[in-house]
């Protein structure tokens, strides 16, 4: 009896979740390398070979090196202000001295997370909109009026527009996270550091830092990896645009598939996608594991 | 800047310590803290308050108060097309968290309870999902989902978020699942009770706060989903919010005043899930350490 029920729950437990993970992840990773040998368009079941005339294609296309130097660039200001900023903002609001306001700014930082990104891609097209934009608007009102911008529509500022709305949508939630590991470092590290006379920067440095180094690490490879996905964000706000130059990966591998449909060349960009992601997620997954297993 | 402060026994115990010890330093920090604020306060107000406006209003006085507040415009948005948004998107993200709950948590109880190499294998298969992500997918999902007829029809997005959640959800659950003492279900068998009735009876019960994390991020994720609602759905009846309020932005044209009253309501049922689970949502990912 016993021994019946060792061998079939387990199996009957996890066919759900293996079935579908082959069927809608396994197998389209497969199907996604082995289609970007080909070239066919969405409806035609028609797939000539290729061979690797697509990767080879990779390397003329300027939207490619235009759109990996946008993740890099989405990389690199998000972990500034998403890991740095967020580090230090929660570092803030932790202090004794804000302890009235804290709660309150908590709340408030947070709210944006709240809103779907649609939604906030949407009223920041409010926000940049050249006529009657609050940006804009808010610069005439200070006396910048010489700094206004067609912001979205300039192929210098389109990019920097959509990563500056993502930052405003994003950092409170990582600051959060980073209020959690703080609230677990032990009151003593503080306290002892008080008592050698440390000033609030140096205590950053020498116990905040060190003590929520996991969370620095997780959060950083966590932005790195949604820095080389995103897709809703220039989507919504520019569609890549003016030209390709906000473009990013995947709104380009979006374009060529669906719009263009060219759909041997889009997996070729996908490949390109999973590699650059798949690295970070392998080591978020060895991490997130260390500690849990016995 | 601030390397003068050396709170004594003497100031930590005086409440009145802030007024006397208020810096330049600490001054400017507070500034760029209510600036940081007002900057994300801002817009949001500017969302409700632009909501109940004429296109005309907005458009000349950017900063001012409707002279007539336009409720109508919430009307007009819910019966102009985000009522079926709603509708669908409620459906579809009803579905995938009561799926994706009983899926995962089934996967991880036998993933934390059993130890074999077969075990073992299913593990690294299910959490190694999280190596794929949706956009290297699209694709062949695409084709995929043809074949099997169910493009354009709500279970195309049920079946393959509720794909896509499960590794993170199984990771988190599994987590949790390890911590539950085995004395528990030890005595459990003692007195008859079966697997499913380990499984129903104590891993479950014991797991609301971690189940109530899954139930936040889940949502959260089949709510706001942008790329495949967008891709898989084509008819207009069975778009969900994402997809469906840029279709309606472009049916709206200049009628902004409705356009942001539909922003609004779409956004309404997470604001109030996240105020109602916040509690949950914090301690499962601090356990977890995962963002969603």
């Amino acid at each position: 009896m016993q021994r019946r029920k060792f061998n079939i729950i387990p199996v009957l437990f996890l066919l759900p979740s293996i079935a579908l993970l082959l069927v809608f992840v396994y197998i389209p990773l497969i199907q996604n390398f082995y289609n970007s040998f080909f070239d066919f368009s969405v409806f035609s079941q028609t797939k000539t070979f290729v061979g690797f005339e697509n990767f080879k294609n990779l390397l003329a296309d300027k939207a490619v090196s235009v759109g990996i130097l946008n993740n890099v660039k989405y990389a690199i200001i998000s972990v500034i202000l998403q890991v740095g900023f967020a580090l230090v903002l929660a570092y803030i609001l932790e202090d004794k001295l804000f302890h009235r306001v804290a709660p309150f700014l908590r709340v408030v930082y947070f709210m944006p997370v709240m809103i779907s990104i649609s939604v906030v891609a949407l009223l920041f097209g409010f926000v940049y909109n050249p006529q009657m934009g609050l940006l804009n608007s808010f610069l005439e009102l200070i006396g910048l009026e010489n700094l206004k911008e067609v912001w979205l529509g300039n192929p210098e500022t389109a990019i920097y527009s959509v990563i500056a709305m993502s930052q405003w949508h994003s950092i409170g939630f990582v600051t959060l996270l980073f209020i959690v590991a703080i609230q677990k470092i032990p009151k003593e590290l503080y306290e002892a550091a008080d008592i050698d006379g440390a000033g609030k920067i140096r205590k950053f440095f020498s116990i905040t830092v060190p003590q929520v180094r996991e969370a620095i690490f997780v959060n950083t490879l966590i932005t790195i990896t949604g820095s080389m996905l995103v897709f809703n964000e220039p989507y919504i706000l520019t569609n890549g645009g003016p030209g390709f130059s906000s473009t990013v990966l995947s709104v380009h591998m979006y374009q060529t598939g669906f719009v263009k449909d060219n759909m041997g060349y889009a997996s070729t960009l996908a490949i390109i996608i999973f590699i650059l992601t798949a690295v970070l997620a392998l080591i978020q997954i060895k991490l997130s594991r260390t500690g849990k297993d016995d | 800047m601030e390397q003068v402060i050396k709170p004594s026994v003497e100031q930590v115990i005086k409440p009145s310590r802030k007024l006397r010890k208020f810096s330049i330093g600490q001054f400017l920090t507070m500034l760029i803290l209510a600036a940081f604020a007002i900057a994300i306060l801002y817009p949001l107000l500017w969302m409700v308050i632009s909501s109940m406006k004429s296109y005309n209003e907005i458009f000349n006085d950017v900063w001012g108060l409707p002279s007539t507040w336009i409720v109508e415009n919430y009307a007009t948005a819910w019966s102009k097309g985000i009522s079926g948004y709603f509708m669908n998107s409620l459906l579809v993200t009803s579905v995938t968290i009561i799926a994706v709950l009983i899926i995962g948590s089934m996967a991880a109880f036998v993933l934390s309870r059993y130890k074999t190499r077969w075990i073992d294998i299913a593990l690294i298969f299910t959490i190694g999902g999280m190596m794929m992500n949706p956009q290297v997918a699209l694709i062949p999902l695409f084709n995929i989902l043809t074949n099997l007829d169910l493009i354009n029809t709500h279970w195309a997005l049920i079946l393959t978020y509720i794909a896509y959640r499960l590794p993170l959800t199984i990771l988190l659950l599994r987590g949790y699942f390890l911590s539950i003492p085995k004395e528990l279900e030890e005595s459990a068998i003692i007195d008859g009770c079966t697997e499913f009735g380990i499984y129903r009876r104590i891993y479950l019960p014991m797991s609301v706060p971690i189940l109530l994390t899954t139930i936040v991020l889940t949502a959260f994720f089949a709510w706001n989903e942008f790329l495949f609602a967008t891709v898989f759905i084509d008819s207009e009846t069975l778009k969900t919010i994402p997809s469906g309020l840029m279709n309606f932005r472009d049916a709206l044209r200049t009628d902004w005043g409705v356009l942001l009253a539909g922003m609004v309501l779409a956004s309404l049922p997470m604001i109030a899930l996240l105020i109602f689970l916040q509690k949950y949502l914090v301690q499962g990912l601090s356990e977890g350490s995962v963002k969603g």
